[in-house]
């Protein structure tokens, strides 16, 4: 991919984010199914249902709705929710940063112990010890994030009750952080015992979130480990007189690292929406958990918030992959 | 695509399918004996199941499994919280699960192949049509996306099966778009064109044989992602109405007594992870006997 | 004095399949010994074995390779690396693959360096410029900050040059190193190479398919064909006055200025035919002796 293409990915942004209202607007207004029939008290005047209906827009035109709804979701207005009572966007606000801290861990764990496989992998290269990596990785990729968040839970909260299996802290722990970001900022302002009580919680679920993951980007990097290894300038390498490791490492590792980042990053989403189920397995108070509240309550403005971030940071996501791989890759970086 | 199937299966010489059924090796057979069970539970269902899976006895409720300490020979899995035959109601989600995955999958291979073959070969602004349309698609969480639907569409295995489909159907878009392209490039298709093959009969002829080998496997993953999708949703609360045994809601309600009765929640994970991976494993094998080419 | 390479009876098997039935061969320091043959003639094979970089199937049977009287394959691992890149150097086919695309020309030159002559890291960047200097090019500075993409094939090619020459070795392996380029780099690629040589103090063993290049830089000739040196001699000599009837086909067959097109003649193939008989009976004869 060369910058022009980048460019054009950019120019898709827009239609794509459109696209995304447009669906998740009418997916939630056309369908059957009365928001307002949820909230109202019983004995409640039909005054109080026309009321309601003004409140929240829903007397409106169809076409109108959705003109003020985009108008409002553009000046960063995503409306109250229904079931909480509060403004939107500050619950996600509240909520996204354990999501993203999760997500980051996860990725992490991911990254090291897809790479670590990999690398094994490639060292084994033609014994029958290759074999047993490539079956394992082949088991870990075919079960599901929220398979494993379950199977962790009962084997590590359970068989073995080793680490906490809900919330992302403790109650009693009393969390004296000014941002949401209570990983980042403990680690970053030297609080490593509140670190160490929010990594015991979130290591479960990031784990189940990194290993189908890691398996991937195991069985990427190792085919591009592979190929490139087979290349001409990786075996005139040996015929320099580096060592196998030293030429993994330097000469073929770089080379590998750009389609696994491309087609390894892109994958990056599954991570994200695997967050959904996970949070929710394991009580873990991000927008995942929160989005199967707001969809068991019908809370429609929620929902479309809720909708609409995973969306931007899915496409947010896609477009950072292309950037690392172009700069990954001088052959992209200069054509 | 079944009648495709056909033709290849017509035109093989008993020797080449051999040779295929060798090829596949023992994915194929571990694949294909794990979705026979599968399937054969689901059907003898009112046979196999010792109990009605509904039937309450709060008088034995949260039994362990029969050989466990306090075990009972007439619960062989124990019971839930509400006294159910857990075997039984395993035995029941069965049917719920092959049924989604039949009907789910078919479809959205369907819709997807046809949206996939529609793209590829006519190109131009229906290709850009349908492409912009699987780039909306593919910017949500898909898992996110099904629950929204099913909650919206309202309970009951129909909305299950439209959520998948409805979900789904880019997963064989896009690869038979890119796929459809690349043999249309390719000198057969042109040698076809030549000799005044419709476009209709190039696809059907030409286009979709070579195809099936990555049909299939798309096909078993995807009945096994429909099983997953399922699972979610009942986990989540918005599958199947009432008290219809299914995996998924078993999970979760094991999930709230999973200190005091781990094995509720154990053993649907147990019969998920086989039926998965027995999918898994027979899109793989069954990829690997009719590929023609790809033998390694 | 010892010679700076001898093969000694080198047997090399892929499966089944013999690729070199027992060749033998010499080069002398300083020499430029040709190696000739067709396609599957088994030439590259002998050049891989020197360097250690038979595919993964392959086994050595039978035979020795000694480097400046030294067994190179009774050494250690870490014995052998410390002579590949120092004092056994490769220059590869390929110019287009055989360069690192995600590494700087003056990595690739100077981690080479610093492998080998512990050079640190701005003195090995030093020593990369004054290199790629000997090779004609301009401007090694900005080259050396170039990545692999950005440069001609010609260029690339004499980077490689550079590369085999770098630490002075004794024996260099060109393995069909003109074959990629068109005729008029081809030229000044030999030209070069063979002025490095005199500047290093190398001796070469030069792999091609090409008599027109045997006749230009080297002083002595192997002919193989089959895994079997089938004649050996001063170039001259053996050009001049052919004694084996392969090698007066192959000279038949190559295009010379001095001679109209329509004179030359395909190898005979009852000829190759023959040859390849011949061989196979020698494996014969192999598998009846005792090893």
């Amino acid at each position: 991919m060369r910058w022009g293409e980048i460019i054009k990915r950019l120019v898709l942004v827009p239609p794509t984010l459109f696209g995304v209202a447009v669906i998740v607007f009418v997916l939630l207004r056309v369908v059957p199914g009365d928001p307002i029939a949820m909230m109202i008290p019983p004995g409640a005047s039909e005054a109080d249902i026309t009321r309601l209906r003004a409140l929240y827009g829903l007397d409106q035109p169809i076409l109108q709705q959705f003109a003020t709804w985009l108008g409002q979701v553009a000046s960063g207005d995503l409306g109250r929710s229904i079931s909480v009572r509060q403004g939107v966007l500050d619950l996600l606000l509240a909520r996204l940063p354990a999501t993203i801290e999760l997500a980051l861990l996860a990725t992490v764990i991911a990254v090291v112990l897809g790479v670590l496989v990999a690398l094994a992998g490639i060292l084994l290269r033609g014994r029958r010890a290759e074999w047993a990596v490539d079956g394992g990785v082949g088991a870990l990729l075919a079960i599901p994030d929220f398979l494993w968040a379950l199977i962790l839970l009962l084997l590590f909260g359970v068989l073995i009750p080793w680490l906490p299996i809900s919330g992302r802290v403790d109650p009693q722990i009393d969390i004296d952080l000014r941002s949401n970001f209570y990983l980042l900022e403990s680690l970053l302002t030297g609080r490593f015992d509140t670190a160490s009580a929010l990594l015991h919680h979130m290591f479960l679920p990031a784990l189940a979130l990194a290993l189908p993951f890691a398996a991937l980007v195991a069985r990427i990097l190792k085919a591009s480990l592979a190929d490139a290894e087979d290349q001409d300038y990786a075996q005139i390498a040996r015929a320099r007189g580096y060592s196998r490791p030293a030429i993994l490492l330097h000469e073929v590792f770089p080379n590998a690292l750009i389609p696994t980042v491309a087609l390894g990053g892109v994958q990056l989403t599954l991570l994200l929406g695997g967050t959904v189920l996970v949070e929710r397995i394991f009580s873990y108070e991000g927008i995942g958990n929160m989005a199967i509240d707001a969809v068991i309550n019908r809370d429609f403005p929620l929902i479309q918030g809720l909708v609409l971030t995973f969306a931007v940071l899915f496409i947010a996501l896609n477009l950072a992959v292309d950037l690392v791989v172009a700069l990954l890759d001088p052959r992209l970086r200069h054509g | 695509m079944a009648d495709a199937m056909a033709d290849i299966a017509l035109t093989l010489p008993p020797s080449r399918l051999l040779a295929g059924l060798k090829r596949g090796g023992a994915r194929l057979w571990v694949g294909a004996a794990l979705v026979a069970v599968l399937v054969l539970v689901a059907a003898f269902a009112p046979v196999l199941a010792p109990h009605d899976p509904l039937e309450q006895d709060l008088m034995s409720a949260q039994l362990p499994p029969a050989w466990m300490q306090g075990g009972d020979h007439a619960y062989l899995l124990g019971t839930d919280s509400l006294g159910r035959c857990v075997l039984s109601r395993l035995i029941y989600s069965a049917r719920i699960a092959v049924a989604v995955a039949l009907i789910a999958a078919t479809l959205a291979a369907l819709i997807g192949v046809a949206l996939g073959l529609f793209a590829g070969s006519f190109g131009g602004w229906v290709d850009q049509l349908i492409s912009r349309l699987i780039d909306v698609w593919m910017a949500f969480p898909p898992v996110l996306l099904s629950i929204v639907l099913a909650a919206v569409i309202g309970a009951g295995l129909t909305s299950v099966i439209a959520a998948i489909v409805v979900v789904d159907w880019t997963r064989f878009a896009r690869v038979v778009r890119a796929e459809t392209m690349v043999q249309l490039t390719r000198d057969y298709a042109a040698a076809a064109r030549v000799i005044g093959l419709s476009r209709a009969k190039l696809l059907r002829l030409e286009v979709l044989p070579n195809l099936v080998p990555l049909l299939v496997t798309l096909l078993a993953v995807e009945m096994g992602i429909a099983i997953l999708v399922e699972v979610i949703l009942s986990f989540v609360g918005i599958s199947v109405a009432g008290d219809t045994p299914t995996w998924g809601s078993m999970i979760a309600e094991g999930r709230q007594i999973v200190y005091q009765a781990p094995w509720i929640m154990a053993l649907p994970i147990v019969c998920i992870i086989s039926s998965v991976i027995g999918l898994n494993l027979l899109g793989d094998g069954l990829r690997l006997a009719l590929d023609p080419v790809q033998r390694s | 004095m010892n010679a700076t390479l001898t093969v000694e009876g080198l047997k090399v098997a892929i499966g089944a399949a013999n690729v070199l039935r027992g060749v033998s061969l010499e080069v002398q320091p300083g020499e430029v010994r040709g190696l000739v043959g067709e396609s599957g003639a088994g030439k590259s094979m002998l050049g891989r074995a020197v360097l250690g970089l038979l595919p993964a199937n392959a086994t050595i049977t039978s035979g020795q390779i000694a480097f400046e009287g030294r067994d190179l394959l009774a050494m250690t691992e870490t014995e052998r690396r410390g002579l590949l890149g120092r004092r056994i150097a490769l220059i590869p086919q390929d110019p287009m693959t055989s360069l690192n695309p995600v590494k700087r020309i003056g990595a690739q030159i100077g981690n080479l360096l610093r492998h080998h002559l512990g050079l640190p890291k701005r003195a090995a960047l030093t020593r990369a410029a004054e290199l790629l200097t000997e090779v004609a090019i301009r401007e090694p500075e900005r080259v050396l900050a170039l990545y692999p993409h950005e440069i001609s094939g010609g260029m690339r090619q004499r980077v490689l040059i550079a590369m085999a020459f770098a630490c002075d070795p004794a024996l260099v392996i060109a393995d069909e190193p003109t074959t990629a380029l068109d005729v008029t780099v081809q030229r000044q690629v030999l030209q070069l190479v063979e002025r490095l040589r005199l500047r290093h103090g190398s001796a070469i063993l030069f792999v091609t398919h090409d008599l027109g290049v045997v006749a230009k830089i080297c002083r002595s000739m192997s002919v193989l064909h089959a895994g079997r040196v089938l004649e050996e001699g001063e170039t001259a000599d053996v050009l001049v006055r052919p004694r084996h009837a392969y090698t007066r086909a192959l000279l038949a067959a190559t295009p010379r200025a001095d001679r109209p097109a329509d004179a030359l003649r395909p190898v005979p193939p009852a000829l190759i035919e023959q040859l390849w008989s011949e061989a196979h009976r020698l494996d014969r004869a192999g598998e009846a002796r005792p090893a």
